[in-house]
């Protein structure tokens, strides 16, 4: 039994632990042990010097039901829902067009999508607000082709914050839909319209369904990080148009609350459980999301 | 979708939503307006080429976030490779539970990440700087490595590892010489996201940075006076080299590996 048990560590514990290990030490001590210590950290209190007390108490939970907190929740999520809906509005016909072409730069228009995303999403986010703004060049070729008298104030605003959002999360939908729009096989297409089926029925009951798994990780990898982009609500929403990341960052920085900003961050924590169960409801697949 | 026009006249649209705040960089860049914002065009010039050089805090940021990229891309590739492997092969206890956690950083806000690694090294007193922002940037980059290289591992053969043993390779040898050579497409994509996402994270860095400063950091802190062109000039510097590295390796990489940001 000795050299049995000896063997089995040789052949199987042993390199399980070399291999596995190191990967496991840091999502435990660098994922799961930081979050846990968010959850107690939402339930502790601040003395008047703002260092967090371990006195448990719920008010951090009693404080973000008032109605100021709520009105940014229901901002933020509509945010994110605008966004998503945009996005597959204007990702999937995009990616339906460059995924079906026959074009010998197929390669080339799909790595156009690319390029942007590697330059820093900070200054890009930048460019619109000097595209946008009241001295901006969309502003001075308005006033010189005499559209307008009076440079017009486009930034902070929802819209613009919206428009922020697109641009930096719309890659997210697009990759996923080029995928399983690239997949789609032609030959279903002909059958469908070889039954008689209009252009528009095979969309429907045919392209759509198969393609919809690129939908759903798309709308989810949209709709979560737009909740918590608070540097896009920031510049170019100015403070008129948060979104809860920005009353997080606001406790742990400025505010200096962090109980009270972790209780926030286990509401973000929450949502995001729901949508990714909502997600595997649908049939989503968790793999798809990380590649 | 029939209609040819209406496609190029649509992907056109989308692909100038795309490039347009890029092209206002390049084109500021150029700008030789020294007033804040920065913003009215005031003629052509090179001298913010030059005056970067000069600017020495800027380019210390730009190498904080290399060697930080650099070094994260390295150590989250060699424990995600082994993870992967060691979480396809073996059977352990919390296999579960890992392979859960794993999630985690791909779906969560990236805030929340940002704040609990706050929290925790606030916690232990571990002053923030270089080695937390590499830290961070491991645990994030990690999931990404791994589930590239599950992807490449779930067409893997067993058998030719065991060929190569009974033909009298040790463990070590084998790994080198026949494991590590069929993931290499996998491991290799991994890397690849994993230094991007490290070189353009902003809000994961932002709670975590102390003094140590990175280029996106340092964006950040210009936002609300006006980015200086001097900003600009490195930036599209930057995307020049992008540009450039993947017109070099369009041929092998992207063939195969395309669908990364």
């Amino acid at each position: 039994m000795a050299g049995k048990s000896k063997h089995e560590f040789r052949a199987n514990t042993l390199p399980a632990i070399i291999t596995v290990g190191p990967v496991a030490l840091i999502m435990l001590l660098l994922v799961a042990a930081p979050l846990m210590y968010v959850g107690v950290m939402s339930f502790c209190s601040i003395d008047e010097y703002y260092n967090v007390t371990h006195d448990l108490t719920l008010g951090n939970y009693v404080r973000l039901a008032n109605t100021d907190y709520l009105k940014i929740y229901v901002q933020s999520l509509l945010i994110a829902f605008i966004t998503t809906i945009l996005c597959i509005l204007i990702g999937y016909p995009f990616s339906y067009i460059i995924a079906r072409s026959k074009s010998r730069f197929k390669r080339i228009f799909y790595m156009l999508v690319i390029i942007p995303f590697w330059t820093n999403s900070l200054i890009r986010i930048y460019g619109w607000r000097s595209f946008l703004g009241t001295n901006g060049w969309l502003n001075s070729s308005l006033v010189s082709l005499g559209i307008v008298s009076e440079p017009i104030d486009f930034l902070y605003k929802n819209g613009t914050t919206i428009l922020g959002m697109v641009y930096c999360l719309i890659p997210f939908m697009i990759l996923p839909l080029y995928t399983a729009i690239e997949k789609l096989d032609g030959t279903l297409l002909e059958a469908s319209a070889d039954l008689g089926a209009k252009p528009v029925s095979t969309f429907f009951t045919v392209i759509l369904p198969l393609t919809s798994s690129g939908i759903f990780s798309g709308s989810l990898m949209v709709f979560i990080p737009c909740l918590g982009y608070f540097f896009v609500a920031d510049i170019l929403g100015g403070g008129n148009s948060d979104v809860i990341g920005n009353l997080i960052e606001r406790q742990f920085q400025s505010g200096n609350n962090w109980p009270l900003g972790a209780a926030l961050s286990i509401i973000l924590i929450i949502v995001t459980l729901v949508l990714v169960k909502a997600y595997q409801k649908l049939g989503g697949d968790m793999d798809a999301l990380g590649v | 979708m029939k209609n040819k026009g209406f496609r190029v006249i649509f992907c056109s649209i989308v692909y100038i939503f795309l490039f347009l705040p890029i092209s206002v960089i390049v084109v500021n860049s150029f700008n030789a307006t020294t007033t804040k914002p920065y913003m009215s065009w005031k003629g052509f010039t090179l001298d913010w080429y030059v005056k970067l050089w000069d600017n020495s805090s800027l380019l210390e940021a730009f190498s904080n976030t290399m060697i930080i990229a650099i070094v994260s891309t390295v150590l989250a590739t060699v424990i995600g490779t082994l993870g992967a492997i060691g979480m396809y092969r073996y059977k352990f206890k919390g296999k579960g539970l890992i392979d859960g956690l794993l999630y985690i950083p791909v779906v969560i806000p990236e805030i929340v990440l940002g704040i609990s690694l706050l929290t925790i090294f606030a916690n232990v007193n571990i002053p923030r700087g270089m080695l937390t922002l590499i830290l961070a940037h491991v645990t994030f980059c990690i999931p990404f490595v791994i589930f590239n290289v599950r992807a490449r591992l779930s067409g893997y053969d067993n058998s030719i590892e065991e060929a190569s043993l009974d033909l009298g390779a040790n463990r070590v040898r084998t790994f080198f010489e026949v494991t590590l050579p069929i993931l290499a497409p996998g491991i290799f994509g991994g890397a690849l996201l994993a230094f991007t996402l490290s070189i353009d994270d902003v809000i994961i860095s932002y709670f975590v940075y102390g003094q140590t400063k990175t280029y996106p950091l340092k964006v950040m802190e210009s936002v609300k006076s006006g980015v200086s062109p001097d900003v600009n000039a490195l930036s599209t510097i930057i995307l020049i080299a992008t540009i450039l590295f993947v017109v070099l390796t369009q041929g092998s990489l992207f063939k195969k590996k395309d669908r990364r940001i």
